[in-house]
Formats: structure tokens, C-alpha cells, sequence
């Protein structure tokens, strides 16, 4: 079983999201997920200052094996980029939750979050998807 | 379909104990990777790595009519190797329209018993195909199903073979590069050593029996040959320049637009091998694609079915794609307009990069081909 920290939030296609003291929030794909996918060689990120719906796709993480799809937890707008990844992309591999972090949000809404899941759940989800 | 319904290969419990990711793959439960396949791939080109490619299809044809049969079964001429005891050649079997049914090697070890070695997706088909164009030929076709193949590939993989198996496979330090040995023909612990892969590196293919097997690749751990998944070797085979059927060509392409124009032996002609009226006039007609390697300039990776276009020539499609370990760039293969110059451009989601189009192959023997 993968780590899944208790003190973050979760989405169903396993981004996980963490709440910053400035209400932004950052975002990165789980340590589940950079398993599924493999050795990272690409990372395509979203464009600082730009605005995502919630669920859109706003940036590309490949493997040697796969593209795969990041979407935005919540409506918002990008205040920052994790830009070390388009030199090493791997840093997803060795840290998923830390040193991994794609992005940053300013949401539109705070409400919005409540909608994520928690980590009790993420697990649950994890389990179902392994068995 | 779940995993209790796939099929594994002799070597499924060895892959459970030393930590395989499985995946499915053609109808088997096949190892992905073992933990890294970059690491996996740079093994094989350093050092040495062992595959099991257990799901191949091999095949003996038997009898005194075998060459004149695959004279006409294979687009690449038998004759070449026929009077060679061990010697290989690596061939396309076409449909009468010229499509590949699918590439395979051919080990001609006796004039009347060649050793055949297809791919496992294709295996239903390839066998019926085979078995139809016997006709009434004196040649029996058996599948040896009873038999598990290894690859070891890479600079070290032959000593530490040696090491590993010792009399095992006694004689193969004397085999030259695509050729093959039987050793202790008949016997429980017979072995066929051929030297030959499909990573660019050098190393054995070594077949023996199912029940042999896990003994075979444990022995090969043990003296430090690290086991990798079908991941690095599908990196490996890129860098190498090396087709995969599926892929790069299938029976709605000709191999003389699939860079396989030369495994086509047109030479003797009085040689009718199916196709060959096909592909003829193909050739009269003119071909309208290449196949060439490219090399990505931006940071990405090439992937299957991304979109060529060639300024001035028309578009064209990679069949291939992924990110190489060895040259830390994005490569691919791609058929693209015949008259396409050295420049050409792939869409990647919603952007056009500039790629550089080259002559294959990208690596071999662990060395970068191009600049």
C-alpha cells in the first residue's frame, strides 16, 4: 500500500491537494499514481496566471510508458509552477508529495474544497482499484 | 479479462519473487518492469539484463522439402542460410497483397529442420498461415510449446552466461554474431543458444525445456544478471532500431514502406515467394512513404500515431515513439512522405515541434548513432 498522507486532499483521478496558510493550494499527482505510471521523463505544466475549471485538464505528466492527464481539483486561477520538474521530472518519482508538486491555485471559490476527498477515502479508493 | 484467465510463461513464480510489476500483455501476465525500467534499460546497455520471452511462439519445420517451402513462405531468401548449419535470418512472411503477416527469425540448424520464431500476439494466425501454405509439401510443422526461452542481453551478457551456466551451454562462446547451437540434442537438459536479441546488444537467446527454466534464470541471477521487464524492452529495441510487428507494420502496410526493404530478396528471379507480384508492382508504381527514425529537438516524447507533417511533402505518422534512456531525447519511427528532407514536424496535443528526421538506427553496442 502507498503513502497517503492524512493531512491532504484527494481527487478520483489522484491528484492530491494541500491547503497553504495563504489559501492557495498545491497540487501534484500521489505516490499511487507516479506508480502506475513509471519512470517520469516529461512534465508539461499549466501556464502561470492562467484559469482552470475544475476537472479540466491543465497539465501532461509522461512516463516512458504513458502520457497521463492532470486535471484541476477546483475552479481557479495558477499562481506558480513546480519549473525544476522540466529538468527533472523524476523528482515526482522520488518525492510525489514533496519536491513533486506540479502546482499552485488560488481557487475561485474556497468552498469548493470541501468537495475533495479525504485521505480515508483516496484509500478506499486506492484498495477497490487494486483488488 | 482478469489476471486468472491470463496465461503465464514457466518463469511467473521467479518474476513474483523478485518483485515484477505484471501487466497483461497479448493474453499473458507478463513483468513490466521489476522496479525502474530506465534503470532496467541502462543495465542492458552497461552491463547485462535477462528477459523472459517465454510468450514467443517457436516452431520447428521438419522434412526434406523445408527450404523450398520457406523459399516461397518468407519475403527473404532461405538460400542464403540453407546450406549454413545454425545460421539465422530474420524475414517478413507476407500476404498475397504484400501486408506482413508478421517478421520472425529462422534458424536453419539441419537441411531438413529449420527452428522458427514467431511473435505471441500473432501466434493463431501466424500458425494457420504456416499450416495452409504447407499444402502438399514433405515438411511437418510442430509447435514447441513445451519450450521456454530466455534472453540475456547486454556487453557482459555472454561471460556471465558462461559463468552462470557453464556446460549448460558449452560451445556458445564459439558462436558468431546470428547463429545458433543445439547442445545436448535430445536430453533433458538440452539447450538451443542462439545469438541473437532484439536490444541492439550483445547476448543469447536460450531456449530449453518449460521445466528447466526457473533453474536457468536463477543460475543467471546468481551471477549478476538482473532481470528486465517488457518495458526496457521496448526502449531498447527503439534505440536498436528494431521493428515491432503491431506497431510498425502490419498486413495493411508493405514491409517496403516499413524500412524492412532489406529483409525483401528480389534477387533470384525465379523465386516466388508470396507477396512478391505485390510488392512488384509497388515498386513499378512507386513508393510513396519512408521510414525513417526521428528525433524530437523540444523537450516531450514521441508516441504511436502522433501526426508527421513534412513542409511541402504531406503528412506522415510515427508508429513508434518514447523517451530514450540512452540519449535522454525523445525518438521515435515514423512513415513519412518519400521525398521528406531532414526536417519535419510532430503534433503533440495542441503544439507542433520541430523533429529531425535520421537514419535508423538511433543506438547500438551502447553507442549513440547519431548526433
Amino acid at each position: 500500500m502507498s503513502n497517503i498522507p492524512q493531512e491532504l486532499k484527494y481527487t478520483k483521478s489522484h491528484e492530491w491537494v494541500r491547503m497553504e496558510e495563504d489559501g492557495t493550494i498545491t497540487v501534484g499527482i500521489t505516490e499511487h499514481a507516479q506508480g502506475l505510471l513509471g519512470d517520469m521523463v516529461f512534465v508539461e505544466l499549466p501556464e502561470v496566471d492562467e484559469s482552470y475549471e475544475a476537472e479540466q485538464d491543465c497539465a501532461v505528466v509522461e512516463s516512458v510508458k504513458a502520457a497521463s492527464d492532470i486535471y484541476c481539483p477546483v475552479e481557479g486561477e495558477v499562481v506558480a509552477v513546480n519549473e525544476e520538474l522540466e529538468d527533472a521530472p523524476e523528482q515526482i518519482n522520488v518525492n510525489a508529495y514533496h519536491e513533486g508538486w506540479i502546482f499552485r491555485l488560488k481557487p475561485s471559490n474556497p468552498d469548493d474544497l470541501d468537495n475533495l476527498m479525504s485521505a480515508e477515502d483516496y484509500t478506499a479508493l486506492v484498495e477497490a482499484e487494486e483488488h | 479479462m482478469t489476471q486468472t484467465e491470463l496465461k503465464t510463461t514457466p518463469l511467473f513464480n521467479a518474476h513474483q519473487k523478485m518483485g515484477a510489476k505484471l501487466v497483461e500483455f497479448g493474453g499473458w501476465n507478463m513483468p513490466i518492469h521489476y522496479g525502474s525500467q530506465i534503470e532496467e534499460h541502462l543495465q542492458v546497455r552497461r552491463d547485462a539484463g535477462m528477459f523472459d520471452v517465454c510468450h514467443m511462439t517457436i516452431v520447428d519445420l521438419r522434412g526434406c522439402e523445408v527450404m523450398d517451402y520457406l523459399s516461397r513462405l518468407l519475403a527473404n531468401d532461405v538460400a542464403k542460410i540453407s546450406d549454413k548449419p545454425g545460421k539465422a535470418l530474420y524475414s517478413c512472411m507476407l500476404n498475397n497483397d504484400g501486408g506482413v503477416i508478421d517478421d520472425l527469425i529462422i534458424y536453419a540448424m539441419e537441411p531438413a529442420w529449420v527452428r522458427v520464431i514467431v511473435n505471441s500476439a500473432t501466434r493463431v494466425k501466424d500458425l494457420a498461415w504456416m499450416r495452409t501454405q504447407l499444402g502438399s509439401s514433405a515438411v511437418d510443422l510442430t509447435e514447441r510449446d513445451d519450450l521456454a526461452m530466455i534472453a540475456v542481453q547486454g556487453p557482459n551478457a555472454r561471460t556471465l552466461a558462461a559463468d552462470a551456466l557453464a556446460d549448460e551451454i558449452a560451445g556458445a562462446e564459439l558462436l558468431k554474431p546470428f547463429n545458433a547451437l543445439l547442445i545436448n540434442p535430445g536430453a533433458a537438459n538440452e539447450r538451443f543458444v542462439a545469438r541473437t536479441g532484439y536490444t541492439g546488444e550483445d547476448g543469447y537467446e536460450i531456449v530449453c525445456s518449460n521445466e528447466q527454466a526457473d533453474g536457468v534464470w536463477n543460475r543467471l541471477a546468481a551471477s549478476g544478471v538482473k532481470p528486465c521487464g517488457l518495458g526496457a524492452r521496448d526502449t531498447l529495441r527503439l534505440e536498436a532500431g528494431m521493428n515491432l510487428y503491431g506497431n510498425d507494420m502490419d498486413e495493411t502496410q508493405s514491409p517496403l514502406e516499413s524500412g524492412l526493404s532489406w529483409t525483401v530478396d528480389f534477387s533470384n528471379e525465379q523465386r516466388h515467394f508470396i507477396g512478391r507480384e505485390a510488392l512488384e508492382k509497388q515498386k513499378a508504381s512507386g513508393l510513396k512513404y519512408k521510414f525513417a527514425g526521428l528525433i524530437l529537438n523540444a523537450k516531450g516524447v514521441l508516441r504511436a500515431h502522433q501526426k508527421v507533417i513534412v513542409a511541402n511533402e504531406g503528412e506522415g505518422e510515427l508508429t513508434s515513439g518514447t523517451f530514450s534512456p540512452t540519449m535522454q531525447k525523445a525518438i521515435g519511427f515514423a512513415r513519412i512522405p518519400i521525398a521528406a528532407g531532414e526536417q519535419c514536424q510532430v503534433q503533440i496535443r495542441n503544439k507542433l515541434l520541430d523533429a529531425r528526421i535520421v537514419k535508423l538506427p538511433f543506438v547500438r553496442q551502447g553507442k549513440i548513432l547519431v548526433d
